[in-house]
């Protein structure tokens, strides 16, 4: 008898939940969409700690458990759909499953999060008359995010590429009949596709080299030969990137993500910011091996990285929703782990991807109260002195501000530090690389006070009277989201890093030394203290330095406050003249070319048929009768015919010309 | 036990003259212009036939052909009767018997 | 003799089908098929059926083609006009009846195991077409006699007066119905 950890129940579970409260939802009473609702993510997280529980040895495994060996060891854990799914050719490729430690941390941070998510959810769409929808649309992003997760090829893991983009779409576009929100659902699918069309690309050119999509055995593959490098790899390696690239919202496809705050609020925390967006960066941990052998790739996913940070930062800097602000810090943090990636730290991108969540979903639902506290309002500038009004929200936005400039003993700090100290070690470009971070870490610290001074202190600034505290529903996951962001660091870089390590390699940590990471991680805070000052300075009480900065700087500020104009150049570069094209392509050739032509030709033809034919049915009786005889003779010619070959053979014999 | 030449007569020669009669019958079917002889040239396609059925009644020897002629005939009859009365209805109607201007089905 | 019998009545079968064609009033083309009814007949008892050779005068001479005369001469039925042909009639029409002849011709005078009729060949007696014809076909006997009566009953349906008459007594009635309908719309 095996063992078996069942872990297919993770991404099922939701899936009924899905189909229950999609289905059935609006029939159902509220208090049982809820229940399904949070029952789901509850469940699938109990199956992740069980099989986690399972693998460490804490609870017994159904089934004998070889003599001598630790359970940690029976992962990478793979379980196969005994149904063969494609079998066509040389193709060959399986529903499979598998849990290792990468995976596993993902699972627990994807339920785990998730179910939190799905319980704030309950206060904050409480009064939507969508509530059944929404709830079942969140329960199927958890489902294609648990099978993102845990696919063992390529296939499955598209999959749920796809399907978390359109649960996104579906999410984002949640308030459909705002155009504004259906617009950016649009938006955000599209630019997703154009990412996919990397992910197709780079596994089609799997296939053609490795002949296999599983990841295990391309690894495996890969570790045989090592004549793989560079070339192909390279390609493959930059086609996923372009697919991530479009996932995690970098550059030049980040665009859809600032837009995609159209949704509800807790979509953005639990899709936009914790899971969805990071999955990216799961995809680029899981190929380490393929990246590891096109060090040219892993280049541009580094500078890419560094770059989409500091970019995203800027911009950060002068929005003024407080949402939008939220958007473009976790873009810019999702450089950051791409960065780690790219200097082949992926434990560290992954450590940082892990705390990421918390305080990012932490600041968002904490964005949600203020916005629910307030009836709707998301406009910096017209919120302010909401400390006392809201206290609770006010306490833990702090927690997770801190953690995001990366303060001791928060968790930002330590998967922060980590990805920098990692970077530097890399040689000159790695400098350069970490020196950009520290600035990025800079401007973050700045723009994330902005927003907590803006918020909650000075003068309130709000219109409406009556700011109220959430509910409880509302409060809990807060309050452990907080815990979390306080405690998610304290395992430490080499900790996780070893517990990783069976997955994705050691990093690459030559050259440091604790003396030189110490030295580092003061650069650090000192950095995000500096930040916190200059914010001081510009936004507390009665300052007018930050309206005269943007005056005497109006051409920056412009920049800045337009997002680059990124969107106005896209839009003139390359929607428009696609638009165009389509609609010329669309009108002329398709519509008038083939169409009118076909209907045209059948139409013509029909009328010459059947004019030809109407001279036929003239009515005359003689030419009728013509006809008839005709038809006669045909008959009789086809049935005597043969016989008549006979005849004439017979004949031929009987002259004696043919045949003595 | 042979025959005097003029006392048989070959059954190819019947079936021949069968042939043309019926030739003959399609041919006035064709050329002629009163619906009444284009009638008569239909019995005339019949009767030919009829003569073949005998023919070859005779040459195997079995009464089947008679009877299919007897047949034959009974129809040919009936549908005498009912054809002349049609040819009456549409000579009412269109006041002509000329076969070229009775080409509308509306009466 | 026989073959004699035989060579005077084809000629006269063939004169009478040539004289149908030639002839452009009616009434002599239906005299010419009388001439051909009887020869047929002749022909008929030169290959032995006596009865059919009866039946054929009595029947096809003597009924029906007096029923053909009976029309003509009701509807008075002159000279052929000349009215426009049909180019169809001519161009396909000749070709076709010149193949059926010719493939018929082919077929029988290659035809071998063809016997030949004489005069001491025995006369088909009636009683054995009776026997037949009351016995094992006694049904389809019934049906004919059934069928002609179909045919009386058609034809005395459709030769009634005022039947085929242009508008002729459907008119009145129908103007009659319509006036009918819109009297009780017009009521209600």
């Amino acid at each position: 008898m095996s063992p078996h950890l069942s872990i297919w129940l993770i991404p099922l579970l939701p899936f009924a939940g899905f189909l229950i409260n999609g289905i059935l939802g609006c029939r159902l009473p509220k208090w049982m969409v809820t229940t399904v609702a949070l029952l789901a993510p509850l469940a699938a997280f109990g199956v992740v700690l069980s099989a986690a529980a399972g693998v460490f040895g804490v609870v017994p495994l159904q089934g004998l458990l070889p003599q001598g060996l630790r359970p940690w060891n029976l992962l990478p854990w793979t379980e196969t759909c005994p149904f063969a799914w494609i079998n066509a050719g040389a193709l060959h490729v399986n529903f499979s499953f598998v849990l290792d430690q990468l995976s596993l941390v993902m699972l627990l941070v994807v339920t785990g999060v998730g179910f939190l998510i799905h319980v704030y959810s309950v206060g904050y769409m409480g009064n939507d008359e969508g509530y059944a929808r929404y709830f079942s649309y969140l329960n199927l992003f958890l489902f294609f995010m648990s099978v993102l997760v845990l696919a063992a090829n390529a296939l499955v893991m598209f999959i749920g590429w796809e399907g978390v983009g359109l649960a996104s779409y579906l999410l984002i576009g949640f308030y459909f009949e705002k155009k504004s929100a259906a617009d950016a659902g649009k938006k955000a699918f599209i630019v997703n596709r154009i990412g996919d069309f990397g992910f197709l690309i780079a596994m089609f050119l799997l296939l053609a080299n490795f002949g296999t999509l599983t990841f295990a055995e391309i690894a495996t593959k890969l570790g045989q030969d090592p004549g793989w490098q560079g070339g192909v790899v390279t390609v493959i390696a930059l086609c996923l990137m372009l697919g991530a690239a479009g996932k995690s919202a970098q550059l030049p496809l980040y665009i859809w993500l600032p837009d995609a705050m159209e949704g509800p609020t807790p979509v953005s925390a639990l899709i936009h910011a914790a899971t969805m967006v990071t999955a990216g960066v799961y995809m680029v941990a899981r190929n380490h091996v393929l990246f590891n052998h096109a060090p040219f790739a892993l280049g541009v996913v580094a500078v890419v990285g560094a770059l989409t940070a500091i970019f995203a930062a800027t911009i950060a800097l002068v929005q003024n929703d407080i949402k939008r602000v939220l958007a473009y810090s976790t873009i810019s943090q999702l450089g950051y782990m791409f960065l780690g990636c790219g200097v082949a730290a992926y434990s560290a991108a992954i450590f940082h991807l892990v705390t990421h969540a918390f305080f990012k979903a932490l600041l968002f639902l904490a964005a949600g109260s203020v916005i629910h506290g307030l009836g709707g309002e998301q406009d910096l500038r017209r919120m302010g002195g909401l400390w006392r009004k809201l206290p609770f929200t006010f306490a833990v936005t702090t927690v997770g501000v801190l953690a995001i400039a990366g303060f001791f003993p928060f968790a930002g700090f330590f998967s922060k530090d980590a990805i920098l100290y990692a970077a530097f070690l890399q040689g000159p470009q790695g400098r350069f690389l970490w020196f950009v971070g520290v600035v990025t870490a800079l401007l973050t610290s700045f723009y994330m006070f902005r927003l907590w001074y803006m918020t909650f202190l000075g003068e309130p600034r709000s219109p409406q009277g009556h700011p109220h505290e959430s509910p409880w529903s509302m409060r809990g996951p807060l309050a452990i989201l907080a815990l979390l962001s306080i405690g998610g660091g304290w395992i430490g870089i080499e900790r996780f890093g070893g517990f990783l390590a069976p997955v994705v390699g050691a990093g690459a940590a030559e050259g440091g030394s604790a003396q030189l990471e110490l030295v580092l991680s003061q650069v650090a805070v000192g950095v995000a203290l500096l930040g916190w000052l200059t914010a001081h300075l510009l936004y507390r009480e009665k300052s007018t330095l930050a309206a005269s900065l943007a005056t005497a700087f109006p051409g920056g500020y412009k920049l800045l406050a337009g997002k680059y104009f990124v969107d106005e150049f896209y839009g003139a570069v390359v929607v428009k003249p696609l638009l165009g094209l389509s609609k010329f392509f669309l009108e002329w050739v398709v519509e008038i070319g083939i169409l009118g032509g076909a209907a045209w030709l059948l139409g013509g033809l029909t009328k010459l048929a059947g004019a030809a034919l109407q001279r036929w049915q003239s009515g005359n009786l003689r030419s009728y009768a013509a006809w008839v005889a005709a038809g006669a003779a045909a008959v009789l010619l086809f049935l005597l015919v043969p016989w008549a070959t006979v005849l004439a053979s017979l004949t031929a014999i009987h002259l004696g010309v043919a045949g003595h | 036990m042979s025959f005097l030449p003029w006392e048989e007569v070959p059954l190819s020669w019947f079936l021949l003259l069968s042939a043309v009669l019926f030739s003959l019958g399609v041919v006035g079917f064709l050329i002629k212009r009163n619906l009444i002889t284009v009638f008569m040239s239909i019995e005339l396609m019949l009767n030919g036939v009829n003569l073949s059925f005998v023919t070859f009644a005779h040459q195997w020897h079995t009464v089947k052909g008679q009877i299919f002629v007897f047949f034959v005939m009974m129809v040919a009859a009936a549908e005498a009767a009912v054809g002349l009365a049609i040819i009456i209805s549409v000579f009412r109607a269109r006041a002509t018997l000329a076969v070229d201007r009775i080409d509308l089905m509306k009466l | 003799m026989h073959l004699i019998l035989f060579i005077v009545f084809a000629g006269f079968c063939l004169a009478g089908a040539v004289n149908l064609l030639l002839q452009t009033h009616p009434v002599n083309s239906a005299l010419s098929l009388i001439v051909v009814m009887t020869s047929l007949a002749v022909l008929y008892l030169l290959l032995g059926a006596e009865f059919l050779a009866a039946a054929q005068v009595i029947v096809y001479a003597g009924a029906i083609m007096v029923l053909f005369t009976f029309v003509v001469m009701l509807l008075n039925a002159g000279r052929e006009e000349r009215t426009q042909g049909s180019r169809a009639a001519r161009a396909v029409g000749f070709p076709a009846v010149v193949v059926i002849l010719a493939v018929m011709a082919t077929v029988i005078l290659y035809a071998q195991k063809l016997g030949a009729s004489s005069v001491r060949d025995g006369i088909t007696p009636t009683e054995e077409l009776s026997a037949m014809l009351f016995t094992r076909l006694l049904l389809p006997f019934e049906v004919t006699s059934v069928l002609i009566l179909i045919a009386i009953l058609g034809a005395v349906s459709l030769a009634r007066p005022g039947n085929g008459e242009p508008h002729g007594g459907a008119e009145p009635k129908g103007s009659a119905d319509s006036q009918g309908s819109t009297e009780r719309t017009g009521g209600q």
